[in-house]
């Protein structure tokens, strides 16, 4: 009864805290410089967030290793970019296949990507349904690929994101997936900044777009860890064999999971997407699916708020923080030793090495940072 | 018909030197259970090293010297890296191979910055050779036999010598041969250093076939390698070595053929396919998961 | 446990702290332009460098960077609105990937340049140009060669030809030339500037073709050149990135292949060059600049490269002067005159300039069109003299 209590209050205090996050964003958005390296930062990490919980599910919470996570952005992200570009630019965009055989885009449906209703029914819808398409090709992988054991999995997923990259790749299929051109031209983050008669913004939502999105995706994703079916993913985590022996089915419990996964990670897709404002099948690399599992590790395997703050940690330190390890610098007549294009990325892997060998558990183990201000002694009454 | 012959050279001498890669993979993944995504980009290291050891040393010293360096690094990386991590779940040990390969990687791109190199001239295997009208290099005839040379030296030392048969032991069952007084850390140890040797003789003959190193060009080389290894049956070095050189005219084959978009997506949908039908290989025991 | 709790939190803290900073950090860079460098008493004038310095087209970026650089060191000041400004080259790498061009192009937003040069390869240049398009900050193409860069982007310029120009160029050169029937059409998988060359050319193309892709980080071409010779192609059209094409050539070279390979302006680097060095191969380039077209500016980037040693290395190791680099010196002086034009640093006032800017540089006559696009009809093909090793002439085409 009274731990009950405790978790809804926990509950409460975190939405409190999303709330009074985004509230923060939308305030720091509109009163700082918008061309800031920090709000790039931001939208990237948002995007991050979001892919790097729902490989923290299959990962951290089903005890799946799967390799698969690129692959499915990179589905998400052609759905998305496909059925939101606008059908004027459509010639433009396909401009070495004389046009696309897909002619019509979402926003245009609803009014165009100009109004306010065409450009959010239109966005939200594309980015639900390239979650829907991820999941369905997940589904269809899953039937034979989830009977693998781990690393087996691991590969055939990686194996299995390789092939989706040369699918689309392929210029049989250009006038649906444009070849090796980049999709653009389609609503972007930016798109979503108000704009008064003259063109001048009146109030900024870039920012706060993509961390609206990333907070209700993860909120869904937690809620989803706290139902009967999220116990039953742990339990698989914890041994398989005990779990199918309590009655578990596990073909049953893992393959929602994998679809699940799959779908937030094609959310994800359409977020990045939305983020680089163009959609490439190059971008999405074996390298890609690397980078987010290495957040998941740093910020924990089994915790959802440590793959949310690893993701900005790691953005912001790859992309921003360390950059000046790449240029060469003077102190004086003194020239700092080593500094020159690429040594950002060896110090950044060094950093990455040490945390996978010495800090194992990531920053946040698998508690969460509810937890972390909870009274210790509940908590031991909580454990026992 | 000149062009089918050239089609099959490429594809065998690639295939032995994708062989020369995989048996490492086997090796380790037999005696820890770890995909070692490191060894690609050992291999490509190696490469590196001849490359920059040449620039100041003759190329028969520079050779030698690269295997023992590669070796090292084998060794060193299994150290560091993996031992520490013995304990731990499995997982934990691949995401810190993901690690190694991704510092390794980043490292080549500093050192090269992010410029291709050449790999030298290698005396008497870059030299060109004319079989059947199609024009060749040497190293393309000589890899295939280097291969079953290194092979059959291989097998010999696993049967018939006292390091072998621990190394037997151990990948039969880890615990047990522990108990039974085998020097587990040793038996590991020599583990990567022939994989990283066998890698290192790889690299000599991929790259004075394919000259120009990037800090990428172990990554394709190293899962297409890996990819033969689980064909051939994991664990089992006959079969790595058959998988290779299957892996590797198929490849030749596709990049001749109308759908040469494919060939890398080919590798791994015939990975999925051979993982889902017969996990096993064709050569592999078979594994029961113990409670 | 204790611990873990403990880093947690100083994890945490440190990113709270790190965005705190960022935002004073906004703030002070947020001041006036005219102020920063006010302390060494001379005003600077920041341009951004948005090329690769690593992967795939590392090294073009790099001999495109030396062009900038040796301009810079040539003319380190620039005079704006009647006062002297030091020119200030910053540098982002683009990493010759489209995931990592954003938040390149964002950094530089963020460093306060009045405008932006680059990049070497059209993907990167694709990925990033929305930001600049953002944020109102103008860039000069320097051999971004694909149509799409300047198509639908305002701020967007460039200032050497575009592909579908080029691939016209070469097809009426194989039929000149070499009277070619049939070719064989080879690019990287999945990028843009390959296949887009590629299927300009198969449209200008009358005679048959064969197509192939293959994947990235591929290293054994030898399929590819066997099929080309089985299929009995006349020409070999290759227009593929530096880390390729040196492999590509050097395969050709020892197996003495006897189809002669066309190349894009990628394949105009020392280090193609020098790969087909010795051999019989037959190698023939479209690109922007001869060696010889300014023998002043070849004298002189010379000696700079002599005496540089770092320049010389990402040269790669000799004084052939690439046409990237010419280009880049090029574009360098654009941009000068821009800012010029516009009399003050203010991205707006160079936007509102640059279409207006005129420039005979090395390489050329330079004036953009409405699209932004330079406004040029000439291309040079040169060819591998693989003895000396070195580019020659081969002949000027134009468009017809």
């Amino acid at each position: 009864m009274l731990q009950e209590k405790k978790s809804k209050r926990g509950t409460f205090i975190a939405l409190l805290c999303v709330a009074a996050l985004l509230v923060l964003v939308l305030v720091l958005e509109n009163t700082m410089r918008p061309t800031s390296m920090l709000f790039t930062v931001l939208k990237k990490g948002a995007v991050y967030a979001v892919v790097a919980t729902s490989m923290n599910l299959l990962n951290g919470f089903t005890g799946l290793f799967s390799l698969g996570q690129a692959g499915f952005m990179l589905l998400g992200a052609y759905t998305y970019a496909i059925l939101t570009i606008p059908v004027a630019d459509r010639e433009s965009v396909y401009y070495l296949y004389q046009g696309t055989i897909v002619n019509f885009s979402l926003p245009d449906l609803f009014g165009g990507a100009d109004t306010p209703l065409g450009l959010v029914l239109g966005v939200l819808l594309a980015l639900i349904l390239a979650g829907c398409v991820a999941a369905a090709v997940a589904w269809l992988i899953g039937l034979p690929v989830l009977r693998l054991k781990s690393d087996y999995l691991a590969i055939a997923t990686l194996g299995f994101g390789e092939i989706i990259r040369a699918i689309f790749q392929w210029d049989v299929l250009g006038p649906v997936t444009n070849g090796a051109n980049a999709l653009k031209s389609f609503p972007t983050f930016s798109s979503f900044n108000i704009e008064n008669a003259d063109g001048d913004v009146v109030l900024r939502l870039s920012t706060f777009v993509p961390f609206l999105l990333a907070a209700i995706c993860i909120g869904i994703i937690v809620l989803l860890i706290n139902s009967s079916y999220g116990r039953a993913f742990k339990a698989i985590r914890e041994d398989e064999v005990a779990a199918e022996a309590m009655g578990i089915n596990l073909a049953k419990h893992k393959r929602p999971s994998f679809c699940i996964s799959s779908f937030f990670a094609g959310v994800g897709g359409g977020m990045f997407a939305m983020f680089a404002s163009q959609a490439q099948a190059k971008t999405f690399t074996t390298a890609m699916t690397y980078e987010i599992l290495l957040i998941v590790v740093i910020g924990g395997l089994g915790s959802i708020s440590g793959s949310s703050i690893a993701a900005f940690l790691y953005v912001a330190a790859s992309e921003w923080w360390l950059r000046f390890l790449d240029a060469e610098t003077y102190i004086g007549d003194f020239k700092v030793p080593f500094l020159r294009t690429g040594f950002r990325m060896v110090v950044f892997s060094i950093i990455i090495m040490i945390v996978v060998l010495f800090f194992r558990r990531g920053l946040m183990g698998d508690k969460e940072l509810t937890d972390l201000f909870r009274p210790r002694r509940k908590q031991k009454e909580a454990a026992k | 018909m000149q062009y089918a012959i050239s089609i099959l050279l490429s594809g065998v001498s690639l295939g032995g030197q994708y062989a020369l890669i995989a048996i490492g993979y086997t090796m380790v993944y037999g005696i820890l259970r770890l995909i070692n995504f490191a060894h690609g980009d050992v291999f490509m290291v190696a490469g590196l090293m001849t490359v920059y050891l040449s620039t100041f040393l003759p190329i028969y010293v520079c050779l030698p010297l690269t295997a023992v360096l590669t070796v090292l690094l084998g060794f060193v990386i299994e150290r560091v890296a993996y031992k520490p991590l013995r304990s731990a779940p499995r997982m934990s040990v691949m995401i810190s191979a993901i690690g190694v390969s991704y510092l390794l990687q980043n490292l080549a791109t500093y050192i090269t910055g992010g410029l291709p190199q050449m790999y030298p001239q290698v005396p008497g295997l870059s030299a060109s050779v004319t079989i059947a009208g199609t024009s060749t290099k040497w190293v393309t005839i000589v890899t295939p036999f280097l291969v079953v040379a290194l092979v059959i030296a291989l097998t010999q030392l696993i049967n018939h010598t006292k390091i072998g048969m621990a190394m037997r032991a151990v990948a039969k069952d880890f615990e047990t041969s522990q108990l039974m007084g085998i020097k587990i850390n040793n038996v590991i140890s020599m583990t990567f250093i022939i994989g990283s040797f066998l890698a290192a003789v790889g690299s000599m003959l991929y790259f004075t076939n394919y000259q120009s190193i990037v800090p990428l060009s172990g990554a394709l080389p190293g899962l297409r390698a890996f990819v033969a290894a689980v064909f051939g049956g994991i664990g089992s070095i006959p079969g790595a070595v058959i998988g290779a050189f299957l892996i590797g005219i198929c490849e030749s084959i596709i990049k001749g053929s109308d759908w040469s978009v494919f060939s890398d997506a080919f590798t791994f949908a015939l990975l999925i396919v051979v993982l889902v039908v017969k996990p096993t290989g064709l050569f592999g025991e078979k594994v029961t998961d113990k409670v | 446990m204790k611990w873990n709790k403990v880093i947690a939190l100083a994890m945490t803290g440190a990113l709270s702290l790190g965005l705190l900073s960022a935002c004073s950090g906004g703030g002070t860079s947020s001041a006036p332009e005219g102020d920063s460098g006010s302390s060494s008493g001379e005003k600077v004038v920041r341009i951004g460098v948005f090329e690769p310095a690593t992967g795939d087209s590392g090294a073009g970026g790099k001999q495109e960077m030396l062009g900038m650089q040796y301009a810079n060191r040539e003319t380190p000041t620039v005079d704006i609105g009647g006062e002297t400004y030091q020119v200030e080259l910053v540098y982002a790498d683009n990493g010759s990937d489209p995931a990592k061009a954003p938040t390149a192009a964002a950094e530089l937003v963020n460093q306060d340049v009045s405008l932006v040069l680059g990049s070497y390869g059209s993907s990167v240049a694709m990925a990033g140009g929305p930001t600049f398009d953002e944020a109102g900050l103008s860039v000069i193409g320097v051999t971004c060669t694909n149509p799409n860069i300047t198509a639908g982007n305002d701020y967007y310029f460039r200032i050497c030809f575009l592909d579908n120009f080029q691939a016209q160029v070469l097809v009426n050169f194989a039929k000149d030339k070499f009277n070619a029937q049939k070719a064989y059409l080879l690019g990287e998988l999945g990028n843009e500037y390959d296949q887009g060359l590629i299927s300009y050319f198969e449209q200008n193309f009358d005679g048959e073709v064969v197509k192939d892709s293959f994947p990235t980080n591929t290293s054994d071409f030898t399929t590819y050149l066997n099929k080309a010779a089985a299929e009995g192609c006349d020409v070999i059209f290759c227009p593929v990135s530096i880390a390729y094409s040196t492999q590509i050539v050097k395969l050709a070279a020892d197996t003495n292949l006897d189809i002669p390979i066309l190349g894009s302006d990628t394949l105009d680097s020392n280090m193609v060059l020098e790969a087909a060095a010795g051999s019989n191969v037959q190698l023939y380039v479209s690109t922007f600049y001869q060696e010889g077209g300014s023998p002043e500016f070849d004298e002189g980037i010379k000696a700079w490269l002599n005496e540089d040693s770092t320049a010389m290395t990402n040269n790669g190791g000799n004084d052939t002067i690439a046409a990237v680099t010419a280009m880049g010196y090029d574009a360098n002086y654009v941009a000068l005159e821009a800012l010029k034009a516009a009399g003050s640093t203010d991205p707006g006032d160079v936007k509102a300039a640059l279409p207006g800017v005129t420039y005979t540089g090395v390489s050329g006559a330079i004036a953009f069109d409405e699209q932004g696009d330079a406004i040029r009809d000439t291309a040079y093909i040169k060819t591998a003299d693989n003895a000396n090793e070195a580019w020659t002439l081969e002949t000027v085409q134009t468009a017809e």
